[in-house]
C-alpha cells in the first residue's frame, strides 16, 4: 500500500495546516516538496487582523521548517495522478510518492451587483489586507472613513476590528438577525452586538446589501432594509468555501471538498486531503484545530499507522474587539430535551448559557459572551456529569476534569497526556508543558489549565520564596507596600522565620529599594544585598569586579570616552564594549572601586547598574539625527527613557531599546520592553528577551506618542515589579501571567483594575527620589569604609589577584582550585 | 593575633583579615551576637570572598553563602551543606576587651 515506505511526498498549500503535517514529518525520511501559491512563508492566519498592529508580515509567520523543499509564489496548476505528477505554475513537475491538498478555502462572495468594483475586497491573506489598507490609505475625503464588512460572523468581526485597525468605522452587515449565528445565541448575541456597538461599529442584522455603486469617490451600498450606507472600502467576508480549483478529478462532498474517508485519504491511495479544502467523510470544516488533527492523521497514516480523524471539537473561544466569546458542544440546544441554563448580567456585561441533558445531568454546551475565563473549566466536561453546583446561580465551576477531556483543542491533547508529562518528571512548568506537549502554544486560552493541572499534580514549585517566607514575592511586595515596613529584620519578625537567607535577602532587598527606602547600602539593607549590589559593581571570577558607567542610549561624548579610557589606563583595567552599548572595566579591586568612581562621578557620569536587578541600558539606533531611513528620533527617545527608569530595582534586570525605524536596528524586540518608530509615533513591544530562552517581544501599543509611550511603560514597569516573581525576567512573567497579553493590555492600557493611577504614581515618585547610588557611597565616609579588602590592613591588595597580558590588556591568571571535588 | 576592634563588625556580615603568612580569614558577626572565623578562600572558585557573601540560616544552621557559585558553608564548621564531601577551614576565634583574636 502506498505511504509506508517514505519517498517523495508533495504537499500543496503553505497555509497553516500544510505547515504543521511538514512540522509533524520533519524527522521522518520523506522527501517533503511544497507548492505554496503565497510568495511568502507560511503565516497564523487566525491572527491576521493583527497584522494591522504592526503591518509587519514577519509577526504572523510559523517557524521555518528545514527539511522540506519549499516552492513559495509557486501553483500548483495541474496533477496527473497516472503519472504522479503535480505541475507548477512555472512548468516544473515534480513526481510523488503521496500527494497531500491542503489547498485551503476561497473566500464566499455573495453575487451582489458591483461586488467587483475597486474599493470592494475579500478578507483572507496578507495582500488582501496590503490592498485594504491602499483602498483605504487612498480616500481622501474628509473626515473619518466608513467601511462595509459582509458578514457577520467571526471572521466579519474580525474583518471589522482590522478596519477599525486603520481608522475606518465599520458598519457590519449580517444577513442572519444575529452576530456570529454559528456560534452564539439570540441571548449572547444581543450582549456581543451591544458591547461592540460601543466600539464604533454599527451592526445591521437581518438584512443584506442589495447593490454597491461608485459614485465618485465614494462607495454606496444599498441594503435590503433600504439603508444606505455612503463608504470608502467594502470587505466581504460571509464565510469561505473549500478550495477544490484543482482538478484532479476527485469526488467531492456534498457541500464542496475533496471528499476523503476517515484517514483523509481520497478515492486514490496516494492523494490526501487536509484542513479547509478536506470534507471529511462528507463534512468540511473551517476551523484550524479539526485542520491539525487532521495533519496528523495523514502524517500517522503514511508512516503505517491507523490513526484517523476523530471528529472535531468546533468549540471556540476567542476575544473579538476585546469582548470574550466563547462556544462549546451544543451551544443552540439542538439535543432532543436539551435544557438552558442562563444568567445574563446586563450590568456587568456578561452573558452565559449552558445547555444540559433533558436529565439536568450531562453537560452538552454552552455559551459565554463577555467573560469567558469558566471556558477552559466547562469545554473537557463536555458530554460528561455536570456538577450540581454549575446549575447554580454563580455556580462555581472549579471542578475535576476526567482524564480524557481535551484540555488544548487546537492540537488536540488530553489531560492525561498532560497530566503523564507533570508526573513523569518531563515537565515541571507551563513552558516545559508546551515544548512537550504542544499544548497551549495555539490559541493559549488552556494556559490557565495547564498551570492548573500542574499545581492539583503537586509539581509546581510552592510559591513560598524561601524558608523564611511561605509568600511569594508579589505577596511579599504587597505587604511591604501595605504595611510600609521598612527593614528586613521587621518584616521577617511579623511575617517569616529563622534569620534569612541569600534568597530572601537580596529579594527583599530590592522589594525595599523598588518601593524608595533611601541608599541601598543603608545600615539595615547593606548586609541584605548580593556581593554585586554590596560592592556596586559585578565580582568576576577571581574576585575582582568589573565597573560599568551609564552611557544613556550609548551617547558620549569624545570628553567623556577620553576620561574612561584614561581611568582604565592607570587602574589597569581591562577594557570591553558591552552588548547593551556601553564599556566595562574589568579588574578592579574592592578598594581601587571608590578611586575609579571618584574619578569618573568627577567627570559627570553615574551608576550603570550593570551590577543590579535594575534597568541596565536603553539601547538606540542612530535615528533621524543621522540615517537615511530613519522616521523619528530614537537616540533622543532612548535617552529619555534611561534617565527616566535608571536606578529601578525590578524583580530581574531590564533591557531596552529604541529603534528608529521599522528595520530594526536596535534589536528592541529582543528586550523587556523595546520600542520601534512608526510614520506616526511609536509601537511598544514587551516580554522580549535573548539569553537563554530568546522570546521575540509581543506588540502591546502603536502608533502612541510619546507622552502616552512614556505612561504606558510606567505602567507596564510597575506592574511588573509589583507582580513578577524572583528573578523571573518579563519574558517569563508574560508567558505565565493568566490572561496573557490580552489582559496586560486590559490592566496597562485598558486600567481594567483601575490600578493606574498608583502604578504612575509610583513611578513618579521613583523619578523624583533617584540619586546616584556611587555620589551616595563617595558623600558618604560610613560607606566608603566598607570598600576595604582587609579589616587589618586597609589598601593591601588580595595576594590571590593575578594578571598577565592578552592581546595588550591584563586578564586574570587562574585561580588553582584547592582539595575540590566537583 | 589581633584582627579589628568588635565594634568594626556588624550583624550577619562579614570581613577579611590577611595573616602573616599571606593566609586569609574570613570572620563573621551573627545576629545572635556569636563570633566566627572560615577559611576566606572559597574552595568551588578559588577566589578569596567568602567574606563578601550573604550570611543567613538554612534549617536554622547559620551559614555564609558564597558569592560566586552560591553554595552554603557552615559558619561553626566550615562545612559545606551543598556538597557535603567540601569543607573549608575554621579557625578559633574569640572577642576580648572589645577586640576580635584569632587564637
Amino acid at each position: 500500500m502506498a505511504g509506508t515506505t517514505p519517498g517523495t511526498l508533495v504537499v500543496i498549500g503553505n497555509g497553516m495546516v500544510g505547515h504543521r503535517l511538514v512540522e509533524v514529518l520533519r524527522d521522518s525520511s520523506w522527501r517533503i516538496v511544497v507548492f505554496g501559491e503565497e510568495n511568502r512563508p507560511a503565516y497564523d492566519r487566525v491572527a491576521l487582523s493583527s497584522y494591522v498592529d504592526s503591518w509587519d508580515s514577519a509577526d504572523l509567520e510559523l517557524p521555518a521548517l528545514s527539511g522540506c523543499e519549499l516552492r513559495l509564489g509557486e501553483k500548483a496548476v495541474s496533477v496527473d495522478r497516472e503519472r504522479r505528477v503535480v505541475v507548477g505554475a512555472s512548468g516544473v513537475e515534480v513526481s510523488y510518492d503521496v500527494l497531500v491538498l491542503a489547498t485551503g478555502s476561497v473566500p464566499f462572495v455573495p453575487p451582489v451587483p458591483g461586488r467587483d468594483l475597486p474599493g470592494c475586497h475579500v478578507y483572507r491573506t496578507i495582500d488582501d489586507l496590503d490592498d485594504i489598507r491602499a483602498t483605504v490609505e487612498a480616500a481622501t475625503r474628509p473626515g473619518r472613513k466608513s467601511g462595509m464588512v459582509l458578514g457577520g460572523g467571526l471572521l466579519g468581526l474580525e474583518a471589522a476590528n482590522a478596519l477599525r485597525g486603520m481608522g475606518v468605522s465599520p458598519h457590519v452587515v449580517e444577513l442572519a438577525p444575529r452576530l456570529m449565528p454559528i456560534q452564539v445565541d439570540e441571548g449572547g448575541a444581543g450582549l456581543l452586538k451591544r458591547l461592540v456597538e460601543k466600539l464604533d461599529l454599527t451592526v445591521h442584522t437581518g438584512t443584506s446589501a442589495s447593490s454597491i455603486e461608485r459614485d465618485g469617490e465614494r462607495l454606496i451600498a444599498k441594503l435590503a432594509s433600504g439603508l444606505e450606507l455612503d463608504l470608502d472600502v467594502v470587505v466581504f467576508s460571509a464565510g469561505i468555501r473549500p478550495r477544490t480549483d484543482l482538478d484532479l478529478g476527485l469526488e467531492l462532498g456534498p457541500r464542496g471538498g475533496y471528499l476523503v474517508d476517515a484517514a483523509c485519504r481520497t478515492s486514490d491511495p496516494r492523494v490526501f486531503a487536509i484542513g479547509e479544502c478536506a470534507a471529511v467523510e462528507g463534512v468540511a470544516y473551517g476551523l484550524v484545530a479539526p485542520g491539525y488533527a487532521m495533519a496528523e492523521v495523514v502524517a500517522d497514516q503514511i508512516s503505517g499507522g491507523t490513526r484517523v480523524f476523530p471528529g472535531a471539537d468546533v468549540s471556540t473561544k476567542l476575544k473579538l474587539l476585546g469582548v470574550d466569546v466563547a462556544s462549546f458542544g451544543d451551544a443552540h440546544a439542538v439535543t432532543e430535551g436539551a435544557l438552558e441554563v442562563v444568567v445574563n448580567n446586563a450590568v456587568a456585561g456578561t452573558y452565559s448559557k449552558l445547555v444540559v441533558s433533558d436529565d439536568a445531568r450531562t453537560l452538552l454546551g454552552g455559551v459565554l459572551v463577555g467573560d469567558a475565563s469558566a471556558y477552559p473549566s466547562l469545554r473537557p466536561l463536555v458530554g460528561k456529569e455536570v456538577p450540581a453546583a454549575l446549575l447554580q446561580p454563580g455556580g462555581a465551576v472549579d471542578v475535576e476534569m476526567p482524564a480524557d477531556a481535551q484540555v488544548c483543542s487546537c492540537h488536540a491533547v488530553t489531560k492525561q497526556t498532560i497530566t503523564d508529562a507533570i508526573q513523569s518528571g518531563v515537565a515541571c512548568d507551563v513552558a516545559e508543558l508546551k515544548a512537550c506537549t504542544k499544548a497551549g502554544t495555539g490559541c493559549g486560552s488552556c494556559v490557565p489549565m495547564l498551570k492548573k493541572l500542574l499545581t492539583e499534580c503537586g509539581v509546581e514549585q510552592s510559591k513560598a520564596l524561601c524558608e523564611h517566607f511561605t509568600h511569594s514575592r508579589a505577596e511579599l511586595f504587597e505587604i511591604v507596600r501595605a504595611t510600609r515596613i521598612t527593614t528586613f529584620s521587621a518584616l521577617i519578625e511579623k511575617h517569616g522565620t529563622g534569620r534569612g537567607c541569600d534568597i530572601c535577602k537580596p529579594a527583599v532587598a530590592s522589594i525595599l529599594a523598588s518601593l524608595g527606602n533611601g541608599h541601598i547600602l543603608g545600615e539595615s539593607q547593606a548586609p541584605l544585598q548580593d556581593t554585586n549590589d554590596r560592592f556596586l559593581a559585578n565580582l568576576q571570577r577571581n574576585g575582582t569586579y568589573s565597573v560599568v558607567p551609564r552611557i544613556p542610549g550609548g551617547e558620549i561624548t569624545p570628553e567623556k570616552l577620553i576620561v574612561i579610557g584614561e581611568v582604565a589606563r592607570d587602574f589597569g583595567l581591562y577594557t570591553k564594549i558591552t552588548g547593551g552599548q556601553r564599556i566595562d572595566l574589568f579588574g578592579a579591586t574592592v578598594d581601587q572601586l571608590p578611586q575609579i568612581w571618584r574619578r569618573l562621578v568627577d567627570a559627570g557620569f553615574e551608576s550603570g547598574h550593570a551590577y543590579g536587578k535594575a534597568l541596565r541600558t536603553v539601547k538606540s539606533c542612530v535615528g533621524t539625527t543621522w540615517c537615511r531611513y530613519g522616521v523619528q528620533d530614537s537616540v533622543g527617545l532612548a535617552i529619555e527613557l534611561e534617565l527616566r527608569y535608571r536606578g529601578l530595582r525590578s524583580p530581574h534586570k531590564l533591557k531596552s531599546a529604541v529603534s528608529g525605524c521599522a528595520r530594526e536596528c536596535a534589536e528592541a524586540r529582543s528586550k523587556d520592553f523595546g520600542i520601534i518608530a512608526t510614520e506616526n509615533g511609536w509601537n511598544l513591544y514587551v516580554g522580549g528577551n535573548g539569553g537563554f530562552t530568546p522570546r521575540h517581544a509581543d506588540l502591546l501599543v502603536s502608533d502612541v506618542d510619546t507622552e502616552t509611550l512614556v505612561r504606558v511603560i510606567d505602567r507596564f514597569l510597575m506592574f511588573y515589579i509589583r507582580t513578577a516573581d524572583r528573578l523571573q525576567r518579563t519574558s517569563a512573567w508574560l508567558e505565565g501571567l493568566d490572561g496573557g497579553l490580552d489582559h496586560l493590555r486590559e490592566v496597562v492600557v485598558d486600567d481594567k483594575l483601575g490600578i493606574c493611577d498608583e502604578l504612575e504614581a509610583a513611578m513618579a515618585s521613583h523619578v523624583t527620589d533617584y540619586a546616584d547610588e556611587w555620589r551616595g557611597v563617595l558623600e558618604d565616609p560610613e560607606k566608603l569604609a566598607r570598600f576595604t579588602s582587609f579589616v587589618n590592613a586597609p589598601g593591601t591588595p588580595d595576594p590571590t589577584i593575578e594578571f598577565r597580558a592578552e592581546r595588550g590588556q591584563r586578564v586574570p591568571v587562574s585561580l588553582g582550585i584547592p582539595e575540590v571535588v566537583r | 593575633m589581633i584582627v579589628c576592634d568588635f565594634a568594626v563588625l556588624r550583624p550577619e556580615q562579614g570581613v577579611a583579615a590577611l595573616l602573616p603568612d599571606g593566609s586569609q580569614v574570613a570572620v563573621f558577626l551573627t545576629a545572635d551576637g556569636a563570633v566566627h572565623a572560615l577559611d576566606n578562600i572559597d574552595p568551588f572558585s578559588g577566589a578569596a570572598v567568602l567574606s563578601r557573601g550573604i550570611v543567613g540560616d538554612r534549617g536554622g544552621v547559620p551559614v555564609v553563602v558564597s558569592p560566586v557559585y552560591k553554595q552554603a558553608f557552615e559558619l561553626a564548621t566550615g562545612k559545606c551543606l551543598d556538597e557535603p564531601s567540601v569543607s573549608v577551614a575554621v579557625h578559633s576565634v574569640r572577642v576580648r576587651d572589645g577586640v576580635v583574636e584569632l587564637t
